[in-house]
């Protein structure tokens, strides 16, 4: 990870038996507090809350009110752009081998400056042996947890906290790996834990679960057995024997007994009819693939068949398995769901978890944290400090199933607010954000992934640029470049490491990377003076709206948010042509629109719908600054309230590319307010209000937004969601179904993606979609 | 051939017996009722042999005792009476010795017939591996109008081509005779059989004849030791005894047969039953494992050995993780935690003695039918359990553990049932076809 560009490249990128330095593992240990402790089997799970200290770019006014007329205040810029620190919580968990136990705890030790901790959480088997030795390095007091109740809070924190968490494993599909989306409501469900032994459990709520049963073959019969068997004496080992391995010569299959199938009973001839069943003679020599594999299947497949039997009984559909048996092995979940599919016929699928490993570490720790109250926050997994999900098909690279050396890390950041649904999703549970699923498209994963390279020096060169005042700004956007570089090269190999590959994800990816080397607002300057820019523009926009007819105004108020949206420094075609020349304007930007009929061209419905009576309440997504907020969106919003309509303006709560940020679009508010009567009526009456939406992404997922925006949308009767430009609503919403009247309008701005769509550069997307009367009455 | 004794098969032959003076009464229903009054109606005395056939003969007599006599005298096969299950590792035959054979009778016998006959019941053991269960024997049987012994013969499936050889060189073909057959192999060896010793196989499904096998023995066996039994105080080692298990009225039943691997059926009439589902860890994995693991051959060997070993010793128990009882979720510190578990640690897998896994193979695959077991007897709703199959042969640890496993985890629930004849019902039920298959 650490290592310069280059040369961890392709192959090496998977590898990662080299000892990490401890300081990149054991990150923020200065402010770290809470600890929690998971030793199992041969993985020990470190768990801590630390405090980061970040650079943010705040935005304040200046104080105008001496003046009238803002507009003419030539050269003064429209607000003050501070970088001030901010304190934001981030829980850090990493994963070693029990190996390196010692060395780390001397590490933390020798980090820790923080007196106040005295007791560490413990959980797992091997708390107990190793209790003496936490307490003794680190001084703290082990203060030993159930862990099974670690396991399940861990496993409700996951599935609430972090989307695409769970997937189906399909071992022969395009993608090994198929992500479930957040649903609302995780429970009920069964945990089937496979460690040495099986503990199937049945969670129901945050705080109650019942072990239902469980049985004793588990990994322990599959270590315990295989080692007797083969001689092989590792776990891994044990796995990659397997799967080289041919079952068919030990196990007694149906067709050894019938010649064939057992057609009556629907019974295949493959089907393994007695395990080991070849095997009880004497005088034959079995190959020791051969039973670790028989031995595989044995043990999966009566797994799988209990798990059922319960899942049945309890009339429970989701099954999520962990333990060390399941643990990233390609092969044992590639046997266990080829189990519950035969024993189900696919009525109950099989589910994974990608921080399977954490749960009982996850779980200690909240048990220790519940005075700061973890559960009352949401919280987002980091992209640039986690490793992702490990592991492919161990055929592929055999070494890389050899973990030692291999330190693994989750980190998660807390969240400002709590995210909820939109209430106006039709069917929440079935809402998938992203348009395009790159981990399934490798078409599309090749385009995309070759883009944020490509984009990449760009990029760079933009962070230095904002902080031309501080000298090491170059030492650091270097290191982003190589961490973002080293990100990308890892998702090519693995699409599947954080969930599936989006261009959301590649964005957001992008965005956390940046912050981790403190360039928080890269754009913020631009941003600035591109809205102050804009402003001028205003007044003389509005007359002119003014001056036309309706038809033509109506016509006009949407191309002019088409035009605003042209200009994007989030997409390369544009921000080519705003870098080289800066005095592009809103004029110009409207020539390069398509004409009509546009790609996507509802206009006529929209206009026909304009006639009828005003929407009661919209709820507008925002994208960029300058041109777009202000002479695309504001002059709509306008005549939106001109006609009774109520306006939420939803923009994003920290900053990310060029789109308008909470704070920047207050200030642009109040002084088009001061220019503009009619929003400064609609801001006083409150018939105008602002929102944030929660995300610090250019794309915009529904099912995680601001509570307070759900609140304000509920409270208005909100019956209108506009959604603006490629990030919000074409990479991601562009098939959401809402259960009011929506607009989707953007200007695909990337030749790849509108050809497609099928069409060219700068083509319109307009789409205004109206639920059908039957959805519209739930 | 005029003889007396005719009696029936099927459920009602206790009674049938009872009414051996009484006259003849046969394969039907008593009292003759028309035949529009499906014997299968309800009374559940239909008779195994009951098909059109015989209703129509019936119609046209004017005695119905009397008519059903002659009819049968026609329809009963010709000797030799076999009925044979191949299964993955075991082939059971059942042979049916008519003790009431006449002089007039002796004299026709063919050679061929005689020799069989007498190579059959006069040793115990054929070759090396096949074994007369001579304990099984049901001498004074009466099927079909004919008093006999039905003896219980079994051998490995791998020693078919010899068993081939001898029905050919004993020139079985010459007798004419249907070869009842169900289990896997009648299907995979049908070819073997016609090229081989020039015999034409009657193939029969297995579960259908395992539910008519485990029915008719149930219902014959009146005297000696009780057909089905269970265990009395399961929990209490020390006066946990077999007691007898009146089955007379045996629906709904769960009925567990385990030979190489397991089959679960939940049986709600004579003729109304289901699979429920199976497992592959079944007998042929005991034993399979414990070939691998202990060097020994034969399932005798390996459960000998199971019995002189310590399976605590390879298993981690609770209590050997939690130091006792898992309270929390009600696990006693006794129960089994990790089949094999202590085998992950070198010094525990080079302390442990070839007896020791071969009792906690046994442990683990009995516990783990049992497991599943009770879960499909849950899920089925239902109580009663019937084992049976070749695994629990001579494996009263099994059976006791079976019993064990089920009262305990079901507390009290579940009752385990087993019948004497283990591993030979589905063989007896293809027996049982030879008088419909003229």
């Amino acid at each position: 990870m650490a290592t310069p560009g280059g040369t961890n490249r392709a192959s090496h990128s998977l590898d990662k038996s080299i000892t990490l330095p401890p300081d990149e593992i054991f990150r923020n240990l200065e402010n770290a507090k809470r600890f929690a402790i998971d030793i199992g089997g041969s993985l020990t799970k470190l768990a801590y809350y630390s405090t980061v200290q970040h650079k943010v770019a705040k935005v304040r006014s200046f104080d105008h009110t001496a003046k009238a007329g803002v507009q003419e205040a030539d050269g003064e810029p429209l607000y003050e752009i501070s970088v001030q620190e901010e304190i934001t919580a981030r829980l850090h968990f990493i994963k070693f081998e029990n190996t390196y136990i010692e060395t780390c705890l001397d590490f933390i030790k020798d980090h820790l400056v923080n007196t106040e901790t005295k007791v560490i959480k413990a959980t797992g088997g091997g708390a107990y042996k190793f209790k003496d030795l936490i307490e003794k390095k680190l001084k703290l007091k082990v203060d030993k947890e159930d862990e099974m109740s670690c396991l399940i809070k861990g496993c409700n924190f996951v599935l609430k906290n972090i989307p695409h968490e769970a997937f189906v494993y399909a071992k022969h599909a395009d993608s090994e790996f198929r992500f479930q989306n957040t649903r609302p409501d995780i429970f009920p469900y069964l945990l089937v834990n496979i460690g040495s032994g099986v503990s199937i459990v049945k969670v129901e709520s945050e705080d109650k679960f019942e072990r239902i049963g469980g049985s004793s073959i588990g990994g322990g019969t599959f270590w315990g057995l295989g080692a007797l068997l083969t001689k092989t004496k590792r776990f891994d080992e044990l796995l990659q024997l397997a799967s080289k391995g041919q079952h068919t010569n030990v196990d007694m299959l149906v067709k050894d007994i019938y010649g064939g199938a057992y057609g009556s009973l629907g019974l295949t001839g493959d089907l393994i009819a007695s395990s080991f069943g070849k095997s009880a003679t004497a005088d034959k020599e079995f190959s020791q693939e051969d039973m670790a594999k028989s031995l595989l299947h044995m043990i999966s497949n009566d797994i799988g068949q209990l798990a059922c039997l319960y899942a049945r009984l309890h009339n429970l559909n989701r099954v999520y398995f962990g333990g060390f048996f399941i643990r990233g092995h390609p092969v044992t979940m590639h046997t266990i769901t080829y189990s519950i599919n035969f024993f189900t016929k696919g009525e109950v699928q099989a589910l994974f978890l990608r921080h399977e490993g954490y749960l009982g570490a996850i779980g200690a720790f909240l048990k220790g944290a519940e005075e700061d109250n973890p559960n009352q926050y949401s919280w987002g997994e980091n992209y640039a400090g986690s490793s992702g999900l490990m592991s492919v098909s161990p055929d592929l690279n055999p070494m890389q199933r050899a973990r030692s050396g291999t330190f693994d890390m989750l980190e998660m950041d807390r969240l400002e607010r709590q995210l909820v649904n939109l209430p106006l999703l039709q069917d929440p549970s079935s809402y998938i954000p992203d348009t395009v699923d790159l981990t399934e498209d490798a078409l599309a994963r090749e385009y995309w992934l070759y883009c944020f390279e490509e984009a990449l020096d760009g990029v760079v060169k933009r962070a230095v640029a904002s902080q031309k005042d501080q000298p090491e700004a170059a030492e650091r956007a270097e290191k982003f470049r190589q961490k973002y570089r080293h990100k990308l090269q890892t998702l090519r190999h693995q699409p599947f490491a954080y969930g599936s590959l989006t261009v959301r994800s590649l964005l957001d990816t992008r965005e956390h990377c940046l912050n981790e080397f403190n360039f928080p607002d890269p754009y913020s300057k631009i941003k600035q003076r591109e809205n102050d820019m804009a402003l001028k523009y205003y007044q003389k926009v509005v007359r002119s709206l003014e001056e036309l007819s309706w038809e033509q105004r109506q016509f006009a108020l949407v191309r002019g948010i088409l035009a605003g949206n042209v200009f994007d420094w989030g997409a390369k075609a544009v921000s080519d042509v705003l870098e080289s020349d800066p005095e592009f304007g809103f004029e110009q930007a409207k020539q390069q629109l398509q004409e009509r009929p546009w790609l996507v061209d509802a206009y006529n419905q929209w206009v026909e719908r304009l006639k009828g009576p005003p929407h009661k309440c919209a709820l507008f997504f925002v994208d960029n600054s300058g041109m777009d907020i202000i002479l695309g969106v504001f002059p709509f919003v306008r005549e939106l309230l001109l006609r009774g309509t109520e306006v939420v303006l939803a923009s994003n709560s920290g900053p990310a590319l060029n789109d308008v940020t909470n704070s920047e679009l207050q200030i642009v508010t109040e002084r088009i307010a001061a220019m503009d009567p009619v929003i400064q009526t609609a801001v006083k009456e409150e018939r105008l209000i602002l929102v944030q939406s929660g995300s610090s992404s250019p794309c915009l997922d529904l099912s995680r937004l601001d509570k307070v925006l759900a609140t304000v949308v509920r409270e208005r009767g909100t019956d209108l969601v506009i959604i603006e430009g490629m990030g919000r609503a074409i990479h991601t919403n562009y098939y959401a179904m809402l259960s009011c009247e929506s607009l989707k309008l953007a200007v695909i701005k990337n030749s790849w993606l509108a050809e497609r769509l099928g069409g060219k550069i700068f083509s319109v997307v307009f789409k205004y979609e109206v639920p059908s009367k039957a959805q519209g009455l739930h | 051939m005029e003889l007396n004794g005719y009696h029936c098969a099927g459920e009602g032959c206790a009674e049938a017996e009872d009414e051996d003076t009484a006259g003849p009464e046969l394969l039907l229903p008593a009292g003759g009722e028309p035949p529009c009054s499906s014997a299968a109606a309800g009374s559940g005395e239909k008779a195994m042999a009951d098909g059109p056939a015989h209703r129509e003969r019936r119609i046209s007599n004017s005695t119905p005792a009397r008519q059903r006599l002659d009819s049968l005298k026609k329809s009963r096969p010709p000797f030799p009476w076999f009925g044979m299950d191949i299964g993955g590792t075991l082939v059971k035959l059942v042979y049916f010795e008519p003790k009431d054979i006449t002089a007039e009778e002796e004299q026709e016998e063919v050679e061929s017939l005689k020799s069989i006959r007498h190579y059959l019941t006069s040793h115990t053991a054929y070759g090396k591996t096949g074994i007369r269960d001579v304990h099984l024997e049901l001498p004074d049987l009466i099927l079909w109008g004919r008093k006999g012994s039905l003896h219980f013969i079994r051998f490995p499936t791998q020693e078919l081509p010899a068993f081939l050889q001898m029905g050919r060189d004993k020139h079985f073909s010459s007798l004419h005779t249907t070869l009842c057959a169900t289990g896997g192999g009648a299907y995979k060896f049908e070819a073997d059989f016609r090229t081989m010793a020039d015999l034409q196989l009657l193939k029969l499904d297995e579960l259908d004849c395992l539910i008519k096998g485990v029915l008719y023995i149930d219902s014959v066996v009146a005297r000696g030791p009780p057909e089905c039994y269970y265990y009395e105080n399961p929990t209490h080692p020390e006066n946990c005894q077999q007691k007898a298990y009146n089955l007379e009225n045996p629906y709904p039943l769960l009925l567990v047969n385990i030979g190489s691997g397991v089959s679960i059926l939940a049986v709600y009439s004579k003729d109304n039953y289901k699979r429920v589902t199976g497992t592959s860890l079944g007998g042929g994995t005991f034993l399979g494992l414990c070939c691998l693991l202990t060097g020994c051959s034969t399932f005798e060997e390996a459960l000998e050995m199971a019995s002189r070993g310590e399976s605590t010793r390879v298993d981690k128990l609770v209590r050997d993780i939690y130091g006792g009882d898992y309270e929390r979720f009600g696990l006693p510190g006794w129960a089994v935690a990790s089949s094999f578990g202590n085998m992950m640690c070198k010094e525990k897998r080079d302390s442990v003695s070839k007896e020791d896994l071969a009792r906690a193979t046994l442990v683990t695959i009995t516990n783990n039918i049992g497991s599943i077991t009770r879960m499909c007897a849950l899920n089925e709703n239902i109580e009663r359990v019937v084992f049976v199959g070749n695994f629990l042969r001579v494996n009263t640890l099994s059976m006791k553990l079976l019993a064990y496993a089920l009262d305990y985890w079901s507390k009290g629930q579940l009752k385990a049932l087993f019948l004497r004849h283990e591993g030979y019902f589905g063989a007896v039920g293809a027996l049982l076809e030879l008088l419909n298959s003229s």
